[in-house]
């Protein structure tokens, strides 16, 4: 069954590489050691009905968990983060955030929790989520703190923007097919403070996590030879996405910098208008009416900048850093393949010198001893070979499974990703729209008086 | 444009003032064009000079439609005449010509009085000029203005001929030194402050527009970068191609939106501009006034003084300070004879003094009234075309909105199809 999943995800035109793409074949080859490879077997991956969410099972049967549409009637779970509180200890001040979920899913005691979370419990949620899924795309928490900007942790529009970001951010995990059912965002929707941090303390140890930092860094040093064609198109995808996004992030924030200017020299125009209106008498009235009229329009230009930076800006911002996760995927990714290929390399090299080694022997001392210091030590091999088989196998269905996790879950990304963008580019529009209405209304406002005042004192012709 | 110009400027007048040349004739600059020439100290110079045509007004309503009467025109000639008409009727507010150089520029616009932009913008404030001196009541009728209209040769010789330098140059002598009256006009005071007053906000608003006007210009422009990057993101999506890329169209429209919106303040900066220097005109006659009160002050003055030296002469008594009175006193008095004789000296500077009181009274009087006439003239006309202004305003913001509801709602359409 591995095999003819392992052919689509691992087949690659390139024919020219050392290690054959088609590792399946190879080890099936290998006579002598077919038993061997028969009990080495993993058996619950021939398993496909059995499924546990936070255990890597059967590439095949993962693929039938995502769902890709979430309708809202099918939608069972509903988390909100609000009301921003700030807490003072004796080391530290912070903030707290109120995190509300309701629920129907079995799994969950009650149907609606209460907790309040701090944003290192958010880091450490996302941090789970990714260690148990790498090659998974995990939404992006907002920033620590905005050095650029020179925003204060406790300044209220940052807190305020945070805490859209993270209700974004819990929302994006409740709806992942996936995320929404690890063990880890149930503890964190619905543990007490106590228990939350004690469950934190019983994550994977410090070291084996180095440890897997360490391989990880040895593979990625090594790089990746056959990398498939379309993880090859993901990452110029990702590339020229991140240009882009980021590209919008700057323009964006260069408009809503232009227009602070032009609204500083904009609040100076309407008192000078009143200021005229004091030395005039016939004028008088229409010029105080202008003066209205400009300030009016400085109002509504000071609450549409405000919509820029509240809205279009934080989701900008987001997906720039989703950029960067999904090229972090991406190399996560390379370097469990790299993993793969070098196992798969190693083993054909001890393999080979095992070769070797038994011809000499079998020409030298077959007929003469029995068993020699060298069969033991081909048995010893033969040991060693074994294990190395087992590791592989490992490898190629880790790579399997984080291959086919990854292509679903970037169909998925995109959808979101599409859905997000246009929504916030439609919001925007509309705000726009709306700036525009509120301003020709105040100046059709000010036509009217004129005319009403002017027919009456038949001066004016409007037609 | 030009015909709503002419339209909104110069024929736009009550009737009673319609007895104009106006009435009779079409007038309009109709062209600018550059010129290369020898100036006074024989060097190379570059100017432009502008097309006046003029035209019965019946020749159009018979539908023969003559060929108009034309001739050209430097800035140079328009200042002369306008010197000219502010020294011969130094009591009304005579109506200002278009800036000399450019100000309260923001950065599309170039200082430059080359620029075609500036040019165009002077031709136009030139024609508003002659509209506005052939729709008043009094300058209309000049011959001056006439001839400056009807020949081209000869015309600068004809002003000279008039003799108003001469007057000009004592009248601005006078207007430079400090005076002060003693029973100041109160109205003529309080227009001066007006007057003040008027230029000092109208500059501000106009600098304040200035720098408004290149912030949104800022604003309008970024949003071209959006048109690009949506472009070149469309490239790499497959769904989302079609609705970037029209958007990205949009944002380019809405960053090219700006330059008509601004051309079209600036003609509102313009209209603005011209009361700006009205404000001038208008401060000038309050100065006018007041010279010839502080004229006619110090001939009333000179007459009080030259009545009481001959009272004192007459009764040998001596109330006012004179060198000779204590001299006289010193040295001894003067023999009969030549008190007689300077006793009919004084009454000769006696009788002319009061020639001089009762010319110079008249004089005032004639000028303040003819003065405040032209005043309420103005008062009048300036209230309607600032209000006109103020309205042609809103309906610009109003084009504006209209435009960016359009554009907006039109990028909407799009984003909901990525």
């Amino acid at each position: 069954m591995s095999g003819s999943v392992v052919d689509n995800t691992v087949s690659s035109g390139n024919s020219s590489a050392a290690i054959p793409t088609d590792v399946s074949g190879q080890i099936l080859d290998l006579d002598e050691d077919d038993d061997l490879e028969v009990f080495s077997k993993d058996t619950t991956l021939t398993d496909g009905s059995s499924f546990n969410a936070s255990m890597q099972t059967s590439p095949a049967s993962m693929i039938n968990q995502y769902k890709f549409e979430e309708d809202a009637d099918t939608k069972d779970i509903f988390v909100t983060v609000d009301n921003p509180e700030s807490h003072v200890t004796a080391i530290e001040t912070y903030i707290t955030y109120r995190v509300m979920t309701k629920t129907t899913r079995s799994e969950f005691d009650s149907s609606e929790f209460e907790v309040r979370r701090r944003y290192q419990d958010f880091l450490w949620l996302k941090g789970r989520l990714e260690e148990a899924h790498p090659t998974l795309i995990v939404h992006p928490l907002p920033e620590k703190f905005v050095v650029k900007g020179m925003v204060e942790r406790f300044n209220e529009d940052f807190i305020e923007t945070r805490r859209r970001a993270l209700h974004r951010f819990l929302n994006k995990i409740a709806e992942h097919p996936i995320f929404s059912s690890s063990e880890d965002f149930k503890i964190f929707l619905t543990a007490a403070s106590g228990e939350l941090t004690s469950h934190k303390k019983q994550g994977p140890g410090f070291l084996s996590r180095m440890g897997d930092t360490v391989k990880a860094v040895a593979a990625a040093v090594r790089g990746v030879r056959n990398r498939p064609q379309e993880f090859t198109e993901m990452q110029e995808y990702v590339e020229a996405f991140s240009q882009k996004i980021i590209s919008l992030d700057k323009v964006t924030q260069r408009i809503v910098r232009e227009q602070k200017e032009y609204l500083e020299e904009l609040k100076e125009c309407g008192p000078t208008y009143a200021l005229w209106s004091q030395s005039e008498e016939e004028l008088a009235e229409p010029l105080k009416n202008v003066a209205g009229c400009v300030d009016r329009c400085c109002k509504e230009t000071e609450e549409q900048v405000k919509n820029l930076s509240d809205h279009l800006i934080p989701v900008l911002h987001e997906y720039v850093l989703c950029a960067d996760t999904l090229k972090a995927v991406l190399r996560r990714r390379d370097n469990i393949q790299a993993d793969f290929e070098a196992k798969t390399e190693a083993l054909a090299t001890k393999k080979a010198n095992r070769d070797t080694e038994s011809k000499v022997l079998s020409l030298a001392w077959a007929s003469l001893v029995g068993r020699s210091p060298e069969e033991v030590k081909q048995q010893k091999l033969k040991g060693e070979i074994k294990e190395m088989r087992d590791d592989l196998d490992k490898a190629e269905d880790r790579l399997e499974w984080a291959n086919n996790a990854l292509k679903s879950d970037w169909t998925r990304w995109q959808k979101v990703m599409r859905t997000d963008l246009r929504s916030a580019f439609v919001d925007t529009a509309e705000r726009n729209v709306s700036y525009y209405e509120k301003c020709l209304a105040v100046w059709e406002s000010f036509l009217h008086s004129q005319r009403t005042d002017a027919e009456g004192n038949g001066k004016v012709d409007f037609s | 444009m030009r015909e709503r110009e002419m339209q909104s400027r110069g024929t736009d007048m009550p009737t009673q003032e319609r007895k104009l040349l106006l009435k009779k004739m079409e007038i309009s600059v109709a062209e600018a064009e550059k010129r290369t020439g020898k100036n006074a100290v024989n060097m190379q110079e570059t100017y432009t000079v502008y097309l006046i045509e003029t035209r019965p007004v019946d020749a159009a309503s018979e539908g023969t439609n003559p060929v108009p009467d034309s001739l050209w025109r430097r800035y140079s000639e328009f200042e002369l005449l306008r010197n000219y008409l502010l020294v011969t009727y130094p009591f009304l507010v005579v109506p200002p010509l278009p800036e000399k150089r450019a100000e309260f520029v923001w950065h599309k616009l170039s200082a430059d009085n080359m620029d075609p932009d500036f040019v165009e913008r002077r031709r136009v404030g030139l024609e508003n000029f002659l509209l506005r001196v052939a729709s008043h009541p009094d300058l209309s009728s000049d011959k001056i203005f006439y001839s400056f209209l009807t020949e081209e040769n000869g015309w600068k010789e004809t002003v000279f001929e008039t003799g108003f330098q001469a007057k000009a140059d004592s009248r601005l002598k006078a207007l430079n030194a400090t005076f002060r009256v003693k029973n100041p006009d109160k109205r003529f005071a309080e227009m001066k402050h007006y007057g003040d007053e008027l230029q000092s906000v109208i500059s501000q608003l106009l600098r304040v527009r200035a720098r408004a006007a290149d912030r949104l210009y800022g604003v309008y422009k970024v949003h071209g970068n959006y048109g690009r990057v949506f472009s070149e993101w469309s490239a790499i999506e497959k769904e989302m191609g079609d609705g970037l890329q029209s958007a990205g169209h949009h944002m380019d429209a809405y960053a090219a939106s700006v330059d008509d919106i601004l051309e079209e303040e600036e003609h509102y900066a313009d209209q603005l501009k011209e009361y700006l220097f009205y404000a001038d005109a208008l401060r000038a006659v309050c100065r006018k006034h007041e010279l010839t009160q502080y004229e006619l002050e110090m001939a009333a003055q000179d007459l009080t003084s030259k009545k009481q030296q001959r009272e004192e002469l007459a009764t040998g008594t001596i109330r006012t300070f004179s060198l000779k009175g204590v001299t006289s006193k010193l040295f001894g008095q003067e023999t009969p004879e030549q008190r007689e004789a300077k006793l009919k000296m004084l009454e000769t500077q006696i009788e002319e003094g009061e020639e001089l009181v009762k010319e110079r009274n008249a004089e005032c009087e004639e000028f303040v009234k003819s003065a405040w006439v032209d005043i309420e003239r103005f008062k009048e006309q300036k209230d309607h075309d600032l209000r006109e202004a103020l309205i042609s305003y809103a309906i610009m913001q109003i084009s504006m909105c209209k435009k960016g509801i359009q554009v907006w709602n039109n990028a909407k359409e799009c984003f909901s199809k990525m």
